[in-house]
């Protein structure tokens, strides 16, 4: 089932951790396997690496935190050697890190370079994006990292019953839309041309952490747009050119999309003011950030609507 | 709550949030003649049926204002009786389905399935509904002022939906009886695989389902769609189009070939 949640807010900055949290929190029974955020926060000169070096459910068997702690200096000799300067490296979970650096060079070098690592993924990367991501609830997920003091300006977000693949960190949106800076993906639905588009999209060189179909999306989006088009033309290519059921919602640096395929099989309640735009699986979801009585509606089949600052 | 466990860290699954097997009744309506109101704000889905239940059956009031519904789930359903309610609004998906006689009001909007497999009975939605409105209803009248969304009155078996805006498409979905008045535009596929009923569209039709046709606006037609907008007080478009079943699928009376042989010989 899947739940996705969206805000944006248009003129300023609020507590996006927070309230893409109650959000999720709220939709808890449509998927309680994992919780995902992609949160913005202030943009900045520096490039905010998001990774994990272990996943939530990997054996923890005898040398496992020598082991990580062995990767993580690993990560950071490599960021060195391929020109990043390193502002900071923190550790957000016993597996999970957020590094902030200065660099200038070619993101997908980089990325590839330090999955290289073993047990590295590299989940974010981006001068705002931050995408987090781990088992349990929202509530669990926001306490595991500290998201309720996130300030930032848009965000989106996901929780996660799994249907095509395992319950694991990698399986767990949202995804990054390697090797794009700040562009990030959440999916409700299904993809039945799911390995016709893997194979396309491994040979024209773009890398696969997980076997979940949703990653597609966030791959596909990131080729597109290497190619020109816009976060909105690639959306609305994609209806077409993706098969299956889906209501997905797609983030970059200054703007907030959201897609629907033309059957309409999975559903979207939008709520829309001139400085938010609230958008989730379920009324009672925007109604945990806007406690009152609000006009919504549900977008029609074959819609792409995108939000801008 | 059932815990499991998973890699060194727990899982507290409570997937639906409702289970709730021993609640009773909160008893918070303030009760004034044959009249109830009350606040669902802070009530969990199950509670708000309870109490909801508990006056109409138990205390035998007619008449039940429920304020601050708040968008929860699977609300004022399965009542078998004649009797009013008002949502003062919004609900979420499933509400008031399985529901056989009520008057019921909503001041707000719904999310899918709403009035799903109601037999009799009146459902007003002052605003929007999300997909899937009147699924399956056997009788009765679903009024939606606004739009709503796609496969609205899938597998409908009777009664009336009338929708004052839009409706997205599959609209009508293996529609069986009935008839659905939409003053708005419909989206694609409308109709698709009905065996029955009618449907009139007062906008444009993106395109028709599968053996749906058009059919002729008669002046039984016109009395039922002036009748229907009179007793709702909607604005009536200028004009209809009716949409019916081609029959062109209808293979119900042909034997199998076994059967058929069976017959010959």
């Amino acid at each position: 089932m899947c739940g996705i949640a969206g805000i944006i807010h248009r003129d300023a900055e609020a507590d996006v951790g927070s309230e893409m949290t109650n959000m999720l929190q709220a939709m808890k029974h449509r998927g309680p396997d994992s919780t995902g955020y992609a949160l913005f926060g202030p943009p900045t000169d520096l490039v905010v690496i998001r990774f994990k070096l272990a996943d939530a459910n990997d054996p923890r068997d005898f040398d496992f935190k020598e082991r990580l702690e062995r990767h993580r200096l690993e990560v950071e000799s490599r960021l060195g050697k391929i020109g990043a300067h390193i502002d900071r490296v923190d550790t957000e979970t016993e597996y999970a890190y957020r590094a902030l650096v200065r660099y200038e060079g070619d993101l997908k070098a980089l990325a590839d370079y330090l999955e290289d690592v073993p047990g590295c993924e590299v989940l974010s990367l981006g001068h705002s994006l931050e995408i987090v991501k781990d088992l349990g609830d929202a509530a669990e997920v926001a306490e595991m990292y500290d998201l309720g003091s996130f300030r930032g300006t848009h965000a989106i977000g996901h929780c996660r019953m799994a249907t095509e693949s395992d319950v694991d960190i990698s399986g767990a949106h949202p995804y990054w839309a390697y090797p794009f800076s700040d562009v990030a993906v959440v999916h409700n639905g299904q993809l039945t041309n799911y390995y016709q588009w893997k194979r396309r999209l491994e040979a024209s060189g773009h890398r696969f952490q997980s076997e979940c179909d949703s990653e597609i999306i966030a791959v596909y989006l990131a080729e597109r747009m290497a190619e020109g088009d816009s976060l909105e033309d690639a959306m609305k290519r994609s209806l077409d050119e993706l098969d299956g059921v889906f209501t997905y919602m797609a983030v970059t640096g200054d703007s907030l999309g959201v897609a629907k395929d033309e059957m309409a099989a999975k559903p979207l309640v939008l709520y829309e003011s001139a400085n938010l735009v609230a958008m989730a699986s379920e009324e009672i979801a925007i109604r945990a950030v806007l406690d009152r009585e609000i006009d919504t509606s549900d977008p029609y089949e074959g819609q792409v609507l995108v939000w801008s600052r | 709550m059932e815990q499991v466990a998973t890699g060194s860290r727990r899982i507290t699954y409570d997937a639906r949030g409702l289970a709730e097997p021993h609640a009773e009744p909160p008893r918070t309506a303030v009760i004034d003649g044959g009249k109830a109101t009350f606040d669902a704000a802070d009530l969990t889905t199950r509670l708000i049926n309870l109490e909801l239940r508990r006056l109409i059956y138990e205390e035998g009031i007619s008449d039940v204002t429920v304020q601050n519904p708040g968008a929860k789930h699977s609300i004022g359903v399965g009542i078998l009786q004649r009797c009013r309610i008002t949502f003062e609004g919004s609900l979420g998906y499933f509400g008031v389905g399985l529901i056989d006689g009520p008057e019921v009001r909503i001041t707000g909007r719904v999310g899918w399935s709403v009035a799903e497999n109601m037999m009799s009975g009146v459902v007003v939605i002052e605003k929007v509904a999300g997909s899937l409105a009147g699924a399956a209803i056997r009788g009765g009248d679903l009024v939606v002022k606004g739009s709503v969304g796609a496969r609205t009155g899938i597998d409908q078996k009777g009664g009336t939906i009338l929708v004052g805006g839009d409706a997205g498409t599959m609209t009508a979905f293996m529609m069986q009886r009935g008839r659905q008045i939409i003053c708005g535009d419909v989206g694609p596929g409308l109709g698709d695989s009905m065996y029955d009923g009618q449907i009139y569209v007062g906008g444009t039709v993106k395109s028709l389902g599968i053996d749906c046709v058009e059919g002729e606006m008669t002046d039984a037609d016109q009395e039922m769609l002036d009748r229907k907008f009179r007793i709702y007080g909607l604005d009536k478009p200028d004009s209809f189009r009716k949409y019916v079943c081609g029959k062109v699928l209808y293979n119900y009376d042909n034997l199998e070939p076994s059967e058929k042989k069976l017959v010959i010989h």
